[in-house]
């Protein structure tokens, strides 16, 4: 057997990091073993754990959450469990049926909830505890019944706390009526999680005390010497400076990484090697969806190009690439065309480079190909960030560049929800960002961007000069013209916000604990402007309503659910609120949504 | 799933534009072209198998216009730039797929009788208990202990700290304080914070009131500033200035300097006025994990003027320390 560990970074990887990394190969929830005493149901211990979770047809089901005993890392953990599987069952729907779920707690102390991401339903039926209904309480069950009016690849999970991180997330797949516009001959869910042995809600709270915990990648006195080699004194030297006055470091990818994190393909941990199957010269539709709570993964099948025909369960224009970097939340089906291999790795790194979740495409099972050697650490810039560096002092409370250089064009826009936003864009490449007043002297905002640009051609951070095709939004266009086709009659601008020593996210400079709703006209079509002012990157989902995105013109592009923020963009998208209700909309980085990176968004006749 | 502009969509656009301000029609810019040809797979899709029968024009209602209303008498034809204006693909004004009427059962659906505060948070309220040294050393004036504990309990704005140092010369306790201070951030950086500060040491409690800032300067410098105004019209100041040296993310180099000034002359508490003491000192650590990390260093004090003269020991005094730095 090949070895499944690739050369260790800088010999990072100790032995214990090594199993923390791989996990275990049989690792999972454990047989008949429910850490609350409850009888674990019994179809969730029959399965070889590489084949993945159960699929469940019926559009007439009930759900039962509750705790399981799982077991990813060598320690026995509790974690929280649809009929006692993690990942959930995968949900096998058709578009046009009314399905309905009883969704029962059997949870000893907690309250919970299921969201059905993607899925445009009835306000009262979207899971989110406070705004669309009470939650469901211990002992207690909650009927769902909502009409599918869509298809495509979606996910579901808790609304509640931090249980999505806890396990309680998996498929849903909803059959189109019409034929899909590609032709496959099998498919595959392929769900990436991250997991953790620790408990999600000291993981918070540790992320609170200190939140550089997991960057063990910051740059060394002995790689500036180094630099200092490479070029020369005052280079380096500039270059250490303007991190320093920042008080940020260049290798903060991510917050939680695998120094934390076990990262899973279909529940299953690199060690044991999750399995689909094909037959050579058949065309493969993969359905990735990023289930993580914390984790950008970038995905690749070495040997194989992929096409990619629907982001966010919505059909696009075939894209053909190499890799992609998927953001919590999102979904992309991908169509493969195995042969002359008897096996291929589908290598998911985490964005930081710190591990992976892998598994395996092969003609049968208990192959198990080498997999590749993990690709560079990046290193944030300042072009990354959108920071015009020509001397200025940056951070703290708006005083900097941005916050001075932007009040020109303070008064006319105006922030927030008045800015008239009928016209496509406005002079955006040109005019300098404004910042809201409640991002001014703001202790919650320590950093602000000039992002003017969208940079939907950008690969994004790490993707750049790998010399392989990556999949950007640019190149994703929707299957179908702008089905609204309105013009925005509005703009909201809201920037994205943090504190990373804090780790405190808001928006505007604004956490969701004191913030107002955004209301919006029911019926209205408005523009969405998000600019990412942190140096993290969000993936920013809206519930209810569609996000289409626009092009660099300002015209319909892609219509997703789930909008990718990286550092230094600004992106635009447009809403059509047809659906009345109380809406969530937040990070889908499930501790900065917890942190304050949240509002509520209410569609109103 | 093809769709194209419907006719009657453009016709109405279009009379929405004669009936709007004309400033802002002729303002109005028209960037629907169509989106530039995606690097995408065409083959697939079949134009003769687009069915446009089911629109029907014929079932537009315009009786409701009324065009005597309108008032054109406002518009200046002249300034208007029509070269912009692209008719064939100007935005429908009413959406493509119309907007569905609301029912009772949508209303009730949409805003159920719920308990608004049935979402669950974390606690904003978090706690840091940092024990930055707890140390033995040896010098030439003997053996010596010391400890320095600060913590936090509070959101991310408003905290309570807890702050105590102290040492020990030969197994007596020199000198020993506790504070408590209220903080609140100014800055992304900077806490400003109140509080009392209360001595323990042999030679007499003394009660000071706190005034400081501490924070992270640019570059990354861990700083700490306090000014102790004592019971007795004493005024005394502490600054400490921390920096981490990453010789590997584990094993961190860290100076760090310590000054302290009086205003007055106290002979029986071996205070002179002006600078007081100076300790500096590089510690080497080791992050077994980020809770735990051991150190070895080496940490000069110096004793200045008034202070020198009446403390009964050297003025200066070099020591080798360890100890361990912790968090909870």
């Amino acid at each position: 057997m090949h070895s499944r560990l690739p050369p260790s970074p800088g010999g990072i990887a100790l032995p214990s990091r090594r199993r923390f990394v791989q996990g275990l190969a049989g690792g999972g929830v454990i047989a008949g073993l429910a850490a609350t005493g409850l009888a674990a149901p019994a179809f969730a211990h029959a399965r070889p754990r590489a084949v993945g979770p159960q699929v469940l047809r019926s559009p007439h089901l009930q759900l039962d959450i509750g705790e399981s005993a799982v077991n990813f890392t060598g320690r026995t953990r509790p974690a929280i469990t649809v009929n006692g599987s993690l990942p959930a069952p995968i949900l096998r729907w058709r578009e046009g049926q009314t399905v309905d779920i009883h969704v029962r707690n059997t949870l000893a102390a907690h309250p919970t909830s299921i969201h059905w991401h993607g899925l445009l339903l009835p306000a009262n039926m979207d899971g989110v505890p406070g705004l669309s209904f009470n939650g469901i309480a211990p002992g207690q069950a909650y009927h769902y019944r909502f009409d599918l009016k869509q298809s495509g690849t979606y996910w579901y999970h808790s609304h509640s706390m931090f249980q999505e991180q806890a396990g309680l997330y998996g498929a849903l797949i909803i059959d189109p009526l019409q034929p899909p516009p590609y032709h496959h001959d099998r498919e595959h869910v392929v769900l990436l999680s991250d997991w953790t042995d620790l408990d999600p809600g000291a993981l918070f709270r540790r992320m609170k005390k200190l939140a550089e915990h997991d960057n063990y990648y910051k740059r060394t006195l002995p790689d500036f010497l180094r630099d200092v080699r490479a070029q020369g004194w005052s280079a380096a030297l500039a270059d250490r400076g303007m991190w320093g006055r920042m008080r940020m470091t260049p290798t903060d990818i991510s917050d939680i990484n695998a120094h934390t994190y076990t990262y899973l393909m279909n529940g299953t941990a690199p060690a044991g090697n999750w399995t689909g199957l094909f037959r050579p010269g058949e065309k493969v539709l993969l359905r990735f969806i990023n289930g993580a709570a914390m984790t950008y993964f970038d995905v690749r099948i070495p040997g194989l190009k992929m096409t990619v025909v629907a982001a966010d369960g919505q059909y696009i224009h075939p894209v053909s690439i190499d890799m992609f970097r998927i953001a919590p939340a999102e979904t992309f089906d991908v169509l493969v065309e195995p042969s002359g291999q008897d096996a291929y790795a589908i290598f998911c790194q985490d964005m930081g480079r710190t591990g992976f979740a892998a598994g395996t495409l092969a003609v049968r099972q208990g192959l198990q190909p080498a997999l590749p050697a993990p690709d560079p650490r990046p290193l944030l810039t300042h072009a990354d960030m959108a920071h015009d560096m020509s001397g200025h002092d940056m951070g703290a409370h708006g005083t900097g560049a941005h916050g001075t250089s932007a009040h020109g064009s303070h008064g006319e826009h105006g922030e927030g929800q008045d800015g008239h936003g009928g016209h496509a864009r406005p002079d955006a490449a040109a005019a300098p960002v404004a910042h809201p007043p409640s991002e001014r002297r703001n202790p919650l905002v320590d950093m602000q961007s000039s992002a003017t640009d969208a940079r939907l051609d950008d690969p994004g951070i790490g993707l750049r000069d790998t010399g392989r095709q990556v999949l950007t939004y640019g190149a994703m266009h929707s299957l179908f013209d702008d089905p609204d086709g309105r013009d925005p009659g509005r703009e909201i601008t809201l920037h994205l916000t943090g504190n990373m020593e804090k780790f405190a996210w808001s928006f505007d400079g604004i956490p969701f604990a004191s913030a107002e709703p955004l209301r919006l006209k029911y019926g209205e079509r408005l523009r969405m402007v998000l600019v990412n002012d942190t140096m993290m990157q969000h993936p920013i989902h809206l519930h209810g309503v569609w996000s289409d995105i626009e092009d660099a013109q300002g015209a319909f592009q892609l219509r997703k659910h789930t909008v990718d923020m990286p550092p230094g963009t600004r992106r635009s998208y447009r809403v059509r609120a047809d659906a009345l209700g109380r809406w969530a909309f937040h990070c889908h980085l499930l501790y900065h949504m917890e942190a304050g990176m949240m509002r509520e968004v209410r569609i109103e006749e | 799933m093809i769709r194209s502009p419907h006719l009657p969509a453009v016709l109405l656009a279009a009379v929405a534009l004669g009936t709007a301000d004309p400033a802002a029609a002729q303002a109005h810019p028209h960037h629907h072209q169509p989106p530039p040809p995606p690097a995408a797979d065409h083959a697939g899709m079949d134009p003769s198998r687009m069915d446009h029968s089911s629109m029907d024009h014929s079932s537009m209602d315009h009786s409701g216009m009324d065009h005597a209303l309108m008032d054109h008498a406002s518009m200046d034809p002249a300034a208007m730039d029509h070269a912009e204006m692209d008719h064939g693909t100007a935005p429908p004004q009413a959406p493509r797929e119309p907007i569905p009427a609301v029912t009772a059962a949508d209303r009730a659906a949409a805003f159920p009788v719920i308990d608004h505060s049935a979402m669950q948070h974390a606690s904003p309220v978090n706690h840091l208990l940092r024990v930055e040294r707890l140390e033995h050393g040896t010098g030439h004036a003997g053996t010596h202990q010391a400890w320095e504990v600060n913590g936090w309990l509070g959101t991310d704005v408003d905290r309570l700290w807890l702050r105590s140092e102290g040492e020990r010369d030969d197994g007596r306790t020199g000198a020993a304080d506790l504070e408590l201070l209220y903080g609140r951030s100014v800055s992304p950086w900077w806490d400003v914070l109140v509080g009392i500060r209360q001595d323990l040491q042999p030679g007499g409690h003394r009660r000071w009131a706190a005034l400081g800032l501490q924070g992270l300067a640019p570059y990354k410098f861990e700083t700490s500033a306090t000014l102790y105004l004592g019971s007795n019209g004493q005024v005394m100041a502490k600054g400490e200035v921390e920096y981490d040296v990453l010789l590997t993310n584990r094993l961190i180099l860290q100076p760090r300097v310590e000054a302290t000034l009086a205003l007055r002359d106290e002979r029986q508490r071996d205070i002179g006025d002006g600078l007081n003491t100076v300790e500096a000192g590089v510690r080497l650590r080791y992050e077994v994990t980020r809770r735990f990390a051991p150190y070895v260093g080496v940490s000069h004090e110096r004793l200045f003027g008034d202070t020198a003269d009446q403390a009964d020991h050297r003025r200066r005094d070099t020591r080798w320390v360890a100890g361990v730095r912790l968090w909870f």
